[in-house]
């Protein structure tokens, strides 16, 4: 193993010589980056801009009152005529209104996959790409519970949607070594004479409660 | 199951595969159909991006400093994957890289492996290595899944299948998972996948991966996708086994900010794929709870090692080339006798393997440069075309009749009295083959066509140029001899 590892190396390096640290340093500080970083629209333009991307992809959105979660949960659960939910640790109580709320328990793949229905929030909301950023923290859970499951009903707090990629990676780079998945509406594939189809393995259906 | 991958040692000339598939009109309307709209939809998805060409730089001089760096960063990746709870393994070559694959599996006592859509696999034969090793590889992406149901070979970086249309896709799911009565609409096929394969996900432990980047920094690994099939095989299985070639690590977290823009908008004209995934090594009690990375040099240093061709590795396997080139639209992917197809693949392929195909893959170009022009990473393909046919004429030696010819018109272009001496030459040489007669050529007055006169008909060599296309005769006076005349006056 060390062999291959050593006359790789060794190759790259003949290829193009060495560099100390510091120059390594130097070189990548000089990186030009002129890109748009920061948001240009309006909170209230974020949130609408947001909203579109996310309808663009068949997500259902629901822009609420904090107060109004609740009883927004209990609505969507009962026309989609949900009657369990699965739910990762930690997340907020008072949202589990409607339906049975079953915790994540650590369950099998096959276990996993007699849920129909998953219930979140998640870290971030990205408005240009209609991003949601799931990570395994509290509340948003390990990574298999919100793709098994067909249905994922999403709860984010507007507060935390930012306009731009770039905005939402840098406030990820706290918290960069977590499990970090982005999901921009649901599962599609376009393979079969570039036709969308919705849902071929993750969630066919979701819904985003946005909470203001 | 098996299948004959394409192979650039054993395949044909990019010529005369092209010659076969030009004739199968379903195809290249397939080709064509599928390409026109990816484009369409990548044109839109970029003209609303403001910072376009400054997050292609960024992303261009990104790439540059992490192959200049290529060595510190593997290492740091390495370093941090390991603390990660990672393994991290180095193959030479293909077999190399094959056998670590086949041992890690072996070790593990499995018979079987999902996969998620890997050209790196592709590249290097992978399932063909696991099938004589008796481990049976399931492809999980759809396209993947098409191509392997129906022992077909990829065509195209990011829509492998795009070569099939949904007719024939549903003659092969029929006949492969044995449903007579499945329907021919998208969404039928769609779901017909999704049930033959997730009991394979649920049930499979171990899986195999490429990777679209690795990040230094956190010894992470991303994988960006649609369908969903990449996060089943990464987070459902106990072992995942990633094979990625050097060439995708890059320094920091941070610079992802540029590349997850780019790399979608380009691929399949979407502002953000579907699922993007990000992770760094083994967390307790989240996914794979043994993690292996084989990191593949398979050729790749070589191309590092010429300043002209490095570039190429700068590669984000985008696949916007493939669908603006004009001589991939008409003959799809197959015809590059290699998984890398259209522009890239014809720079990549003779790279990493020096065979037969740097003879052929370089001339499977026009040159018109729209390559270039929508690499995410500004990847300057015709350069690289240029800088490659170069060497194969070098190869073939100064007496090969391209060599001399352009060896006779260095000669002559580097003295004015040469150059002046030859026009007179060439006017005379060419008069015989002049036709005086009404041109139909668009943009020239019809006088001034009929005066100057075509060349319909030149012999040997040269009429390489003339099958298929008309050249104009020399005018009758020179540039020069009429300034020259002027000033007298």
């Amino acid at each position: 193993m060390s062999t291959a590892r050593e006359v790789i190396l060794n190759r790259i390096r003949v290829a193009k010589g060495t560099s100390p640290a510091e120059a390594v340093n130097q070189s990548y500080s000089s990186i030009q980056r002129d890109y748009q970083s920061v948001a240009s629209f309006s909170r209230e333009k974020i949130l609408h801009l947001f909203e579109d991307r996310l309808r663009d992809y068949d997500a259902n959105v629901y822009c609420v009152d904090s107060q109004q979660v609740a009883s927004t949960v209990a609505a969507v659960l009962r026309d989609r005529n949900i009657q369990r939910v699965l739910v990762p640790e930690g997340l907020p109580a008072e949202w589990q209104v409607g339906a049975e709320f079953i915790v994540d328990r650590g369950f099998t793949p096959t276990e996993l996959d007699q849920f129909t229905s998953v219930m979140t929030t998640a870290t971030l909301g990205i408005a240009e790409t209609g991003t949601i950023v799931l990570q395994t923290l509290p509340g948003q859970g390990r990574r298999a519970i919100t793709l098994v499951p067909d249905y994922h009903l999403c709860i984010l707090p507007a507060s935390k949607v930012v306009e731009t990629v770039v905005e939402g990676m840098h406030i990820l780079e706290a918290t960069k070594n977590l499990p970090t998945t982005f999901f921009s509406g649901p599962s599609a594939t376009a393979d079969i004479e570039m036709t969308r189809i919705k849902g071929v393995h993750g969630p066919r259906f979701v819904d985003v409660v946005i909470a203001l | 199951m098996s299948r004959v991958p394409l192979d650039p040692r054993t395949a044909p000339t990019f010529q005369q595969a092209a010659k076969t598939l030009l004739g199968d009109a379903q195809l290249r309307k397939n080709v064509r159909h599928a390409t026109d709209v990816i484009q369409a939809k990548r044109r839109k998805l970029v003209e609303e991006k403001q910072d376009w060409q400054q997050l292609r730089e960024s992303a261009r001089q990104i790439r540059a400093h992490s192959l200049q760096h290529l060595d510190v960063y593997l290492e740091e990746f390495e370093r941090n994957f390991t603390r990660a709870g990672g393994v991290v393994h180095w193959a030479r070559d293909a077999r190399e890289a094959q056998s670590i694959v086949v041992g890690l599996v072996k070790q593990l006592g499995a018979n079987e492996v999902i996969k998620i859509k890997s050209m790196t696999t592709e590249e290097i034969h992978l399932n063909n290595a696991l099938e004589e090793s008796g481990i049976r590889a399931y492809e999980t992406d759809l396209a993947e899944l098409i191509i392997q149901l129906g022992e077909d070979q990829p065509s195209h970086i990011v829509v492998p299948a795009l070569h099939k249309n949904r007719a024939q896709i549903r003659e092969i799911f029929r006949k492969a998972m044995d449903l007579p009565d499945l329907g021919d609409k998208p969404a039928d096929l769609a779901d017909a996948a999704r049930r033959f394969l997730r009991e394979k996900f649920l049930r499979v432990k171990t899986a195999v991966s490429g990777a679209n980047f690795l990040i230094a920094e956190t010894g992470g690994i991303c994988i960006v996708e649609s369908e969903g099939n990449g996060r089943m095989c990464l987070t459902l299985p106990e072992t995942l086994i990633s094979v990625v070639g050097i060439e995708k690590v890059i320094p920091r977290w941070s610079d992802l900010e540029a590349l997850v823009q780019l790399l979608p908008r380009s691929a399949t004209g979407e502002r953000m794929n579907p699922y993007s995934s990000f992770w760094s090594g083994i967390h307790p009690g989240d996914g794979p709870q043994t993690m292996h990375v084989v990191l593949l040099d398979n050729g790749r240093t070589d191309v590092l090692a010429d300043a002209e061709g490095r570039q190429t590795l700068q590669c984000i396997r985008c696949g916007a080339c493939q669908n603006a080139c004009p001589v991939y639209r008409q003959t799809g992917g197959h015809a590059y006798g290699s998984v890398y197809a259209g522009p890239i693949g014809a720079i990549l392929t003779p790279q990493l393997m020096h065979m037969d195909h740097s003879q052929t893959l370089p001339y499977a170009s026009s040159l018109c440069g729209a390559c270039y022009e929508v690499c995410p990473v500004k990847i300057n393909i015709p350069e690289v075309l240029i800088h490659l046919r170069n060497k194969v004429v070098e190869q073939n030696g100064w007496y090969a009749p391209e060599s001399l010819a352009m060896k006779a018109v260095a000669f002559v272009f580097r003295s004015e009295r040469r150059f002046r001496a030859a026009q007179r030459l060439g006017r005379i040489a060419e008069s015989p083959l002049v036709k005086r007669e009404k041109s139909t050529f668009p943009i020239l007055d019809q006088e001034e066509a009929t005066k100057s006169g075509w060349i319909g008909w030149l012999p040997g060599l040269l009429g390489g140029w003339t099958d298929t296309r008309d050249l104009q005769a020399m005018p009758k006076e020179t540039f020069r001899d009429w300034w020259e005349k002027r000033g007298k006056a």
